[in-house]
């Protein structure tokens, strides 16, 4: 089993290179690969073997393989952001169903294990009477980041267009941001990272890859993607448009259907942020679930057996804790 | 000078015991080198496979290497404490104590870090603390803090073997082999014990155990605010700082206690470690014992009676017996109370008596850093949605208990090693001290 996973490896990383020296397209000296078709590609009669994201072995034609570009800057850059942009996230959860779109594509864009989120969805119910609504959770970006404060290192940082980054070269894996961040948004590298198809391509805290064991990752708001004009990969990956994306200096925020008034969305809809008392600033906003267009037991729909069961315990208990 | 006599006759009572090895010792040294060894295995199993070997996951970031670290750190307040304090109260019967006190300091402070060091996912990128470090991370308080503390004790413990290193060197024991003099007078630096020479050494001491207390203090306190400066319930209190402080001096004495009747029993030191050193410090015990019950009641009532969502969540925790229920009313009621009325009842205030309240304190100690630490991590504002068991709930590996046992085994080890290099009792302060100091009722 082990020798096959390394061989499979090694065949991709070779993929890889062969794919470099072909002239594939290769955006800022970065490469990447995940399995899916690129419409029009012609079959050469090659197969190579390809891991996906849940971790099954596939074997595609090469013409097959679309290549995900992540875009890299120097590491001074990466550190520095854009001073003229301040990002903002607006998460409406009268739309969301618990599709999980937004999870599974911010995997397969940063070569997550399955059991890897850095973006959750959360079944919440705040008290008894109360009802309960789906609740995606992204990394918030806080303004007064406790992870920031702490980090002994300055490997997690926060950057002048709002990111909170890490530099996974720096990170010495005190887990500390871990245990200070009050929204369990951190993910450590507890073993050798199994799905990492760009090992050989130099690490940035834009791109958030390759991992690397002993240090820690988290939802990165895909800087890569905006320096590209494009919108974070759960806000395309939605399709229920729950997710929208902008700058606070433009006032403007988009799920990439509609763009909206960021103050006039917040105004209108009531826009809050989660745990305001904790004084950490976040940079992600949330529109209460009113008018929703799901009932919440639609998110309990086509959901694998693992995470159904995971809502379901979840149910159970939220009901029991709220009763006690 | 009239002390040579008294001199060579304590150096005669001290000197086998640095030099003969009796079976008993020879047994005990294996079983703590086996269990050193064993640890080392593990460590190589955690370098090798990573950090998935603990029992440590995303929710639980620190397990029960944070437990042993802040344990060790805190009974080194055995040294601080008799050390320091007591010799600035210039107390007599602290005299055959100390030396075993500040062992338990260096020893424990040398220890505890290397918990810390288990914890960190990237070892070998350690010199990033020094490349990017930052002030403002309450981590960098504590690697300067405990460096201070470290570099502090042992100047302490040296100084005050110093006389000791000379009487040794000056000794014609034909027992001690050539090496062994070669240390001597290595570590003796010259001290022919002439008045002004003295008069330094006084002086240095005084001044180092003025400072060493506002810096074991500080220690603690740091190490209180790693935990004291997140945003989480049971962690975010102001009472942190003290709490932790208490909690560490009730540790080192109950400690000191132990090893006193350790050495007492197998190097037969009963005239110089008397009953009343044990009664005095078992009065000591059971003080700090009603400071830290008094704390505890404190930090828990305010947390129940304001009951904030999590503060109550994990209060319930605590309370529930299929959780952490038992841990809880065993360091928050037998841990305090048995070992007070162990010592507040004359017929049970023994040298047995208070050795058995200090196990229990030592023990209710370690399970309350455990559940200062474990109850918290598994209770996120944010609820965990989580089917990987391990995720939920926190339960130590064979590599964490290996690693646990083997610090402890390093402990006792690196304690049996000093007891052959200097005399467990300070010959020279002994020496010093008039003929009341060993009268039982002075």
């Amino acid at each position: 089993m082990k020798s096959s996973e390394k061989n499979s490896k090694s065949n991709r990383r070779e993929f890889l290179r062969s794919g470099v020296a072909l002239g594939t397209t290769v955006l800022a000296g970065s490469i990447g690969a995940g399995a899916c078709s690129a419409p029009g590609a012609k079959a050469s009669g090659e197969k190579v073997k390809v891991m996906t994201t849940d971790g099954k072995l596939a074997e595609i034609d090469p013409a097959h393989l679309h290549h995900l570009t992540h875009n890299r800057v120097s590491p001074e850059e990466a550190r520095k952001g854009d001073p003229n942009r301040e990002y903002v996230m607006v998460i409406d959860l009268a739309k969301c169903r618990n599709a999980r779109k937004c999870v599974e594509e911010c995997q397969r864009m940063h070569f997550l294990p399955p059991e890897d989120e850095w973006i959750k969805v959360y079944l919440m119910k705040d008290s008894e009477d109360t009802a309960s609504y789906w609740f995606p959770k992204p990394c918030f970006h806080c303004n007064s980041p406790s992870c920031v404060n702490v980090c002994p290192v300055g490997a997690t940082y926060k950057r002048l267009d709002g990111l909170v980054l890490i530099d996974n070269e720096r990170c010495i894996g005190c887990k500390f941001c871990m245990a200070a961040c009050p929204y369990s948004s951190r993910v450590f590298q507890w073993k050798e990272p199994v799905t990492n198809p760009e090992e050989d391509v130099a690490f940035s805290p834009e791109t958030s890859v390759p991992h690397q064991m002993g240090t820690v990752g988290k939802c990165d708001f895909c800087p890569d993607m905006a320096r590209m004009g494009k919108l974070p990969i759960c806000v395309t990956a939605c399709p229920n448009g729950v997710l929208y994306y902008g700058d606070k200096h433009e006032d403007a925020v988009t799920n990439g259907v509609e763009t909206l008034r960021f103050s006039e969305l917040i105004y209108q809809r009531a826009g809050y942020r989660y745990m305001e008392e904790l004084g950490t600033n976040p940079s992600v906003y949330y529109l209460p679930p009113v008018n929703r267009l799901f009932h919440p037991e639609t998110g309990f729909k086509n959901l694998s057996d693992e995470v159904k069961k995971r809502y379901e315990v979840a149910r159970t208990k939220i009901n029991k804790e709220l009763n006690r | 000078m009239e002390n040579n006599s008294k001199v060579s006759a304590l150096l005669a009572r001290f000197a086998p015991q640095m030099t003969r090895t009796t079976r008993l010792e020879k047994v005990l040294v294996t079983i703590c080198g086996g269990t050193v060894l064993w640890g080392v295995y593990a460590l190589y199993i955690q370098a090798t496979k990573g950090h998935s070997v603990t029992g440590m996951r995303d929710n639980v970031v620190w397990g029960v290497y944070i437990v042993n670290f802040i344990f060790f750190i805190g009974i080194s307040y055995a040294g601080a404490l008799i050390s320091g304090i007591l010799y600035l109260l210039r107390v007599e019967w602290r005299k055959p104590i100390i030396r075993i006190a500040e062992i338990i300091t260096v020893i424990s402070t040398i220890l505890g870090p290397l918990y810390i060091l288990l914890c960190i996912g990237r070892l070998d990128r350690l010199h990033h603390l020094l490349l990017f470090g930052r002030i403002q991370s309450p981590i960098t308080w504590d690697v300067i803090a405990i460096t201070t503390y470290l570099i502090g004790s042992m100047i302490f413990l040296f100084l005050a073997t110093v006389p000791d290193f000379a009487i040794l060197r000056d000794s014609r024991n034909p027992m001690f082999g050539k090496w062994r003099r070669r240390f001597y007078r290595f570590f003796a630096i010259g001290y022919k014990d002439k008045e002004n020479q003295r008069r330094f050494l006084r002086q240095g001491i005084t001044i180092i155990s003025i400072i060493i207390i506002p810096l074991a203090v500080l220690v603690h306190s740091v190490l209180s605010w790693i935990f004291g400066m997140t945003l989480r319930p049971g962690w975010h209190s102001t009472i942190f700082a003290p709490y932790f402080v208490v909690a560490a001096v009730f540790s080192g004495t109950g400690v000191l206690i132990i090893a006193m009747w350790a050495f007492r029993k197998f190097y037969h030191l009963e005239e110089y470690l008397q009953e009343k050193h044990f009664r005095y410090l078992g009065i000591l015990l059971m003080v700090l014992g009603g400071l830290y019950g008094y704390f505890t009641f404190s930090e828990y009532l305010t947390g129940w009676y304001g009951s904030e969502k999590w503060e109550l969540h994990l209060i319930y925790k605590l309370f529930d017996r299929k959780e952490f229920g038992s841990m809880f009313v065993y360091a928050a009621f037998i841990g305090v109370l048995v070992p007070i009325l162990i010592v507040a009842i004359p017929k049970t205030r023994t040298i047995n008596g208070i050795t058995i309240a200090s196990v229990i304190v030592i023990t209710a100690m370690w399970v309350k850093r455990y559940i200062i630490i474990i109850p918290t991590l598994e209770t996120p504002l944010l609820p965990m949605q989580e089917s990987r068991m391990e995720y939920v709930s926190y339960s130590i590996t064979w590599v964490e208990w290996a690693l646990t046992f083997s610090g402890i085994a390093a402990f006792f080890l690196f304690f049996y090693f000093s007891s052959k290099f200097v005399p467990i009792i300070p010959v020279s302060e002994l020496a010093e001290s008039n003929a009341e100091d060993n009268n039982p009722e002075s």
